[in-house]
C-alpha cells in the first residue's frame, strides 16, 4: 500500500489501483455522513478532485493519487458512509482505477514514509 | 493555533479534555471533543450536554441614577434599549427573558440577542443582555452610545458562560443549584453556586430544555468540572452546537440573518412587538409594516434535502430550473439521518410540500420545503 500527503492510500493489483482515504484522514474528518464516488468510465488525472467525503461539519475533496480510468466505484458507501470510519483502509475504499503509469505508484510514500510524514504534522 | 486568539475561563479545561480547538470569532474554541460531532449531538438530544459559550457577549445595562421606584426604573432602562431592538422590553415581566432583534435604520437585523429582567428589588433598572460573539464589539458600542449619560454598559464577557442542554439538563443543574429546575422556560434568576452569584436563564440554542449560566471567572472551571462529573453530562463542541440549532430551526447570525434581512423575511415576526408596531416606533417601521401587509420579498424556510448535504451558499432552483434562492445554513441532521437546510425563497415557493432543488457541485438534488423546526422543540412548560 502506498500513500499521499493528502492522506489517500493506493493498493495495486496488476494494473488496477484501489484508492481510499487513510485512517488518519478518517479520524480527522470525524463521522462520515455522505460520500460521492466517481462514475465508472471517468478518466482522472493524479491530483484531480475525484470524490467528496462529508462529515456533519464540512465537505472535503478527495484527490486522485494516481492517473487512470475508473473501473469500479464503491456504491456501498451511499448507504453506509460510516464504513469509511470503520474500515478506512479496507471496505471503505472509494474507487478502482486502471492505471498506465506504474512510475506514479512507485513515487508515492510507503507506510514507513507516510507514518514519518504524519509525525511531522 | 495563532497565539493572539482570545481564551475563555475554560480553555485549559477543553485542552485537557482532548478537544479539537479552532478559531471562532477571535477565540480559541472547542469544535469537538473525543466523541465527535455526531455522538455529541445525539448525546445532547438524549441526555445533557455542557457547552462553553463564554465567547458570546453577556453584559448588564445599569441605570446610573436609579430613582428607587422599581417600575419607573425598569421603564427608564427599557427606554434606552428599546429604540434599538424589535421587542417590547417595557412589558417584560420580572424574572423573565425575551428574544429580541437589534435593528438597523432600514429594519435589517444587526444582531439577535436575549434580554433578561431581574426578579428582585433592588435590581430594577438593570437589564441583562447576551449578544453574539462576532458582533459584540459593535453591539456594545451602539448600546453604550444610546445609553450614554443615563446608563452604563457593564461587560460580563470575561466570565464563564456555560449552556447545559438536553432532557436531563434540569436534573444535572438542579444538583448544583437547588431551585433551578423550578424555573420556567425563558425565566431568569440569580442563583448561588458554592457562594458565587450566577445568572441563570432557562433557555438555549438547541431546541432542548436547558439553561445558560453566567458564572464568575474564578468559579467557572469548578462549575464546569462539577457538571462533567455528572454521568448524564458530556462536553459538547461548537460543531454539534451548530447541528443542534439547525435541527431546531434557530437562525445563526451572520449566516441566516444579516443587515439586509428583515425580521419578517427571517420568519421572526414573533420577535417584533405588536405594541411597538402599532406605535410605529421600531427602526425600519415602514418596511416591517409593508412586509407584514403585502408579504416580504423572500422568506426563510426549512428544506429536506436528498443526497449530499446542501451547505451555506448552495443555490436553490424552482421546478423550471431558475435560481430562486440560496442556502444560508445547511448540513446533515444527525437526529433525522438526512441533510437539512435553511434558505431564503420567494413566499410563493415557501409552503411546506413545495418541491425545489438544491444545487450541490453542479447537480440538482431534490429539496422539499418542510416546516421549522425540523426536530420538535422540547422546552419545559410550566403553569
Amino acid at each position: 500500500m502506498r500513500f499521499t500527503k493528502d492522506h489517500e492510500w493506493v493498493e495495486l493489483a496488476g494494473d488496477v489501483a484501489t484508492v481510499g482515504i487513510t485512517a488518519y484522514a478518517a479520524e480527522q474528518l470525524g463521522d462520515v455522513v455522505f460520500v460521492e464516488v466517481p462514475e465508472v468510465g471517468k478518466a482522472v488525472k493524479a491530483g484531480d478532485a475525484f470524490a467528496v467525503v462529508e462529515s456533519v461539519k464540512a465537505a472535503s475533496d478527495v484527490y486522485a493519487p494516481i492517473s487512470g480510468e475508473v473501473v469500479a466505484a464503491n456504491g456501498e458507501l451511499a448507504d453506509a458512509p460510516d464504513t469509511v470510519n470503520a474500515q478506512p483502509e479496507g471496505a471503505g475504499w472509494f474507487a478502482k482505477l486502471k492505471i498506465t503509469d506504474l512510475a506514479q505508484f512507485e513515487a508515492l510514500m510507503d507506510r514507513d514514509a507516510y507514518e514519518a510524514f504524519l509525525g511531522t504534522l | 493555533m495563532s497565539a493572539d486568539l482570545k481564551t475563555t475561563p475554560l480553555t485549559d479545561a477543553h485542552v485537557a479534555l482532548g478537544a479539537r480547538m479552532v478559531e471562532f470569532a477571535g477565540y480559541s474554541m472547542p469544535v469537538q471533543y473525543a466523541d465527535g460531532v455526531l455522538k455529541e449531538h445525539l448525546w445532547t438530544r438524549a441526555h445533557a450536554g455542557a457547552f462553553d459559550v463564554s465567547h458570546m457577549g453577556p453584559a448588564y445595562l445599569n441605570l446610573i441614577a436609579p430613582s428607587g421606584d422599581p417600575e419607573a426604573d425598569h421603564a427608564a432602562v427599557c427606554a434606552l434599549l428599546e429604540p434599538l431592538v424589535s421587542a417590547d422590553l417595557a412589558g417584560l415581566g420580572r424574572g423573565n427573558l425575551r428574544y429580541a432583534l437589534l435593528l438597523n435604520a432600514d429594519g435589517g437585523i444587526a444582531d439577535d440577542l436575549m434580554v433578561g429582567r431581574p426578579v428582585r428589588d433592588p435590581g430594577q433598572g438593570t437589564l441583562q443582555i447576551v449578544v453574539n460573539a462576532g458582533t459584540k464589539e459593535d453591539d456594545f458600542a451602539r448600546i453604550a452610545a444610546a445609553a450614554a449619560g443615563k446608563a452604563t454598559l457593564e461587560r460580563a464577557d470575561d466570565r464563564g458562560l456555560i449552556a447545559v442542554q438536553g432532557p436531563q439538563a434540569a436534573e444535572a443543574v438542579e444538583a448544583l443549584m437547588p431551585g433551578a429546575a423550578a424555573m420556567g422556560f425563558m425565566q431568569y434568576r440569580r442563583m448561588d453556586f458554592e457562594g458565587a452569584s450566577c445568572s441563570v436563564s432557562r433557555s438555549g440554542y438547541t431546541g432542548e430544555d436547558g439553561f445558560e449560566i453566567l458564572v464568575p471567572r474564578r468559579m467557572a472551571p469548578t462549575f464546569w468540572d462539577r457538571l462533567l462529573a455528572d454521568e448524564r453530562v458530556r462536553p459538547i463542541g461548537l460543531g454539534a452546537r451548530d447541528s443542534l440549532r439547525l435541527e431546531a430551526g434557530l437562525p445563526l447570525y451572520g449566516h441566516d440573518l444579516d443587515e439586509t434581512v428583515s425580521p419578517i423575511e427571517a420568519n421572526l415576526a414573533f420577535a417584533v412587538s405588536k405594541r411597538r408596531r402599532k406605535a410605529g416606533d421600531l427602526a425600519g417601521a415602514a418596511r416591517i409594516a409593508r412586509e407584514l401587509a403585502e408579504g416580504p420579498p423572500r422568506l426563510r424556510v426549512g428544506l429536506k434535502v436528498s443526497g449530499a448535504p446542501a451547505r451555506e451558499g448552495a443555490e436553490i432552483a424552482g421546478q423550471d430550473g431558475a435560481i430562486v434562492g440560496r442556502v444560508t445554513s445547511g448540513g446533515f441532521s444527525p437526529s433525522l439521518g438526512h441533510p437539512i437546510a435553511m434558505a431564503y425563497v420567494p413566499p410563493a415557493l415557501s409552503a411546506p410540500g413545495t418541491r425545489l432543488s438544491a444545487i450541490v457541485r453542479g447537480k440538482a438534488q431534490d429539496a422539499e420545503v418542510v416546516p421549522l423546526p425540523f426536530v420538535p422543540h422540547n422546552y419545559v412548560r410550566k403553569a
